[in-house]
């Protein structure tokens, strides 16, 4: 049918004719590896922070701390369970389990390896798929959303009710820009099953220039950036993940949706929200990664492709993709509201339409004039990026010429480094400043005194302990002979 | 596939419908049941999901998994947004404000179902059956040309009937702005940017410090106290007369009475009580 049909590529035939027993080895087997991630994305996610944050992070239960997640959960589990007064009870109960079947069943469809031989049955290592594999995982994250906005609505609570308005808007703000940056992938692989697209991005397009014959790179992250770029920060708006965690700002909504939910319940909400993330990650990792196909050097040797290897290097790509988040989370502080809101209408939601519709011409070009797509990537795409990447750095460049003065001025010795065009109004009653005195916030957001010196550290201020075993002062302590405590418990 | 060969229902329809009909249908009695209104949403919610894996397991997988992203995913999660922000516990009243309304409800919904039923009944009773295979037939069987079957039937025969329901909608959409929509001079307004670059032209960018908090009093009328011992004038709170906090009786802890012996009156200083007796003062 296709011309990288090859006996470890499925195809859509193959799935739904497996054995009862090894449909029931690969449910548990999606089920275990959801959880084993989750654990395993939370140990890495503080231990990277903490490291970001010159910590050392959790470091007491198991080799490097390595099980921390799991005595986390199983305190979770029993703790006691608290059912507010004020709460809805049978939709408070409901929500966290809404929130978490979902996040599940969306996983079923990601392909995790090609056909493989279970106990002398063949087939791919994939739960199932459908020519809408894509639109299962639209669906289940739209399901999901139900989970958040229910459990802040029954909590009786305001924070909560908060968070979960939050996340309503926010959510379906995302969707709409992830959904509509797939579409591209969908116009490039001609099918909406992911072990399709999977195989679309198997070989790279013949690209020959100026007699040169190479070929070009297969993956859609390359061969559609924009799609790929859009779909990375809409998923950490889907998923609620900093900076864009605004339904569980915990310093402005004390912990969102989920402030009055606690044990296991809590628990569930917490899994679902890190199975989001790992789905999202395994879902960028088959649309624009290349799915379990090796990466180009790994690719040369012909085994790589086939057997149980694919699982090694799908999850290499999953980690990956979940250390950006954590590395988002440990870099970025949280946006304001409109801000987003703004950034996810006016920005996302643009850009991926005209992206669209570029897409869309570039495909009816290469057709109509019978050019392969790495020939029009290259003659129509490359140019076309060069121009609106010049227009952009050109653009911010203009945007943020105060800015840029600004830091000029500071950077030359300037201490009030002042707006040259404030935009602002006059401060509301701003009658408390002593006249005379220069404040350090003028003009701008305030700037630490430049001219402080660090103290020396308190440790280094201790003195020797007198070991003479002289009975010092009478047990009250009114003369500091010795070192003190420096309080650093 | 001749038309009379063509109604064969496999086992596992069989068992999908007779377990999701009833709960769809549950789900539409308790929608129009329940007073609580999020309570109806979400019944109503049951009931499109049923709908939609009957689309799937009636070989319509795009439709159903359309089914399930717009109706439940977007509609009637903006339901619940409205319904959120009407109030949790406003429930539907029971009392009748028109009389024999639901009587006359009833009877009219009845009836309307009773045509709308009895039209389409008449309407399709001697269409021709084709059969799935002739519809959406494609290269990976019925199901795969699912996608492709109906992607041309809306661009090329009900295309205009397409274009003009997305024209409907979007132009309900910016009616709906445009009605909601204050209109006020701009600058007239500063927005959250504006307020947040005015705030920091202030000396205090940050809010204003909050009560005390002390053994006696956590009143808002307690002032907080600065590090001095000084009473913060910010924290008062405006409309309150400020309440002086007695302090708390002179301690009788250690730091007051000196070591547990000492305050027993015992001569002979223990370990602990030298400092750095024990452990080079690294008493943790």
């Amino acid at each position: 049918m296709t011309p990288w049909a090859s006996p470890e590529q499925p195809t859509l035939a193959d799935f739904g004719q497996d054995v009862w027993w090894i449909v029931l080895i690969k449910v548990v087997g999606v089920f275990a590896v959801l959880v084993l991630m989750t654990l395993f994305a939370i140990v890495l996610e503080r231990k990277v922070v903490a490291r970001m944050q010159q910590r050392i992070g959790p470091n007491r239960v198991g080799p490097r701390g390595s099980l921390q997640s799991l005595a986390d959960g199983l305190k979770l589990a029993f703790k006691e369970d608290i059912m507010p007064a004020l709460a809805d009870k049978p939709v408070y109960f409901l929500a966290p389990v809404i929130a978490t079947i979902p996040a599940f069943v969306a996983f079923s469809v990601i392909p995790l390896g090609p056909v493989v031989s279970i106990f002398g049955e063949q087939t791919p290592l994939q739960l199932t798929d459908a020519p809408i594999g894509v639109l299962v995982i639209l669906a289940m994250s739209a399901m999901g959303i139900y989970g958040i906005v229910l459990g802040g609505w029954a909590s009786g609570s305001t924070y909560p009710l908060l968070g979960s308005m939050r996340s309503a808007a926010q959510m379906i703000s995302y969707e709409i820009a992830m959904g509509l940056s797939i579409v591209a992938v969908f116009l490039y692989a001609g099918s909406m099953s992911t072990s399709e697209i999977v195989a679309a991005q198997a070989d790279g397009n013949e690209v020959s220039l100026f007699g040169l014959e190479f070929t070009g790179p297969s993956w859609f992250a390359v061969l559609l950036p924009v799609s790929f770029v859009i779909y990375a920060i809409a998923v950490v708006g889907e998923t609620n993940r900093a900076p864009f965690d605004l339904p569980e700002a915990e310093s402005e909504l004390v912990g969102g949706f989920h402030t009055e939910y606690s044990s296991l319940k809590f628990a569930l909400f917490f899994l679902a929200e890190y199975i989001n993330m790992v789905t999202v990650s395994a879902l960028a990792a088959t649309l624009f990664l290349g799915g379990w196909r090796a990466p180009w050097p790994i690719s040369i040797w012909d085994g790589a492709n086939s057997g149980w290897w694919p699982l090694l290097w799908f999850f290499l790509k999953v980690v990956a993709a979940l250390f950006v988040f954590i590395w988002l989370r440990g870099t970025l502080p949280r946006l304001r509201y409109d801000q987003f809101m703004r950034f996810g209408w006016k920005v996302l939601v643009p850009v991926a339409l005209v992206w669209i519709l570029v897409v869309a011409t570039m495909r009816t070009l290469s057709r109509e004039a019978d050019l392969s797509t790495g020939q029009v990537a290259l003659f129509v795409g490359v140019p076309v990026a060069v121009l609106v990447l010049l227009g952009l750095a050109v653009g911010a460049r203009s945007a943020n010429r105060d800015t840029r003065l600004m830091a000029e001025d500071a950077a030359a010795g300037g201490v009030h480094a002042a707006d040259p065009e404030p935009d602002v109004l006059p401060p509301a009653g701003g009658g408390r400043r002593p006249a005379g005195t220069p404040s350090r916030s003028e003009g701008g957001f305030p700037v630490p005194p430049m001219d402080l010196v660090v103290p020396p550290s308190p440790r280094l201020r201790r003195e020797p302990v007198a070991t003479d075993g002289a009975v010092v002062g009478t047990g009250r302590r009114t003369t500091p002979t010795t070192s003190q405590e420096d309080g650093d418990e | 596939m001749t038309p009379d060969a063509a109604v064969v229902i496999g086992t596992g329809e069989a068992v999908v419908f007779w377990i999701l009909g009833p709960l769809a249908l549950a789900g539409a009695l308790g929608m129009v049941l329940s007073r609580n209104a999020v309570h109806s949403a979400l019944w109503l919610v049951l009931t499109m999901l049923s709908l939609g894996v009957f689309y799937v397991v009636q070989s319509a997988p795009f439709l159903g998994a359309v089914q399930i992203i717009v109706y439940t995913g977007a509609i009637m999660i903006l339901f619940l947004f409205v319904l959120m922000l009407v109030g949790r516990d406003s429930s539907d009243s029971v009392v009748e404000t028109l009389r024999g309304q639901r009587v006359a409800a009833t009877l009219l919904g009845i009836g309307f179902a009773a045509l709308v039923g009895a039209g389409i009944a008449r309407a399709t009773q001697d269409l021709p059956v084709v059969g799935l295979a002739g519809v959406q037939a494609g290269p990976g069987g019925p199901d795969a040309g699912n996608v492709e079957a109906i992607a041309a039937l809306l661009y090329t025969r009900y295309l205009l009937a397409f274009e003009v329901t997305g024209a409907l909608l979007i132009v309900a959409a910016v009616g709906a702005l445009v009605f909601t929509q204050v209109e006020r001079a701009p600058g007239s307004r500063s927005g959250q940017k504006e307020l947040s670059r005015a705030r920091f032209l202030t000396d205090r960018p940050q809010t204003l410090p909050g009560p005390g908090v002390y053994a006696r009093a956590t009143s808002v009328a307690a002032p907080g106290m600065l590090p001095d011992g000084g009473i913060a004038e910010d924290s008062l709170a405006t409309g309150i007369e400020p309440q002086r906090v007695e302090p708390a009786p002179r301690g009788a802890g250690r730091h007051q009475l000196g070591s547990p012996d000492a305050a027993l009156g015992a001569l002979d200083p223990t370990v602990s009580d030298t400092p750095g007796g024990r452990e080079g003062g690294e008493h943790r």
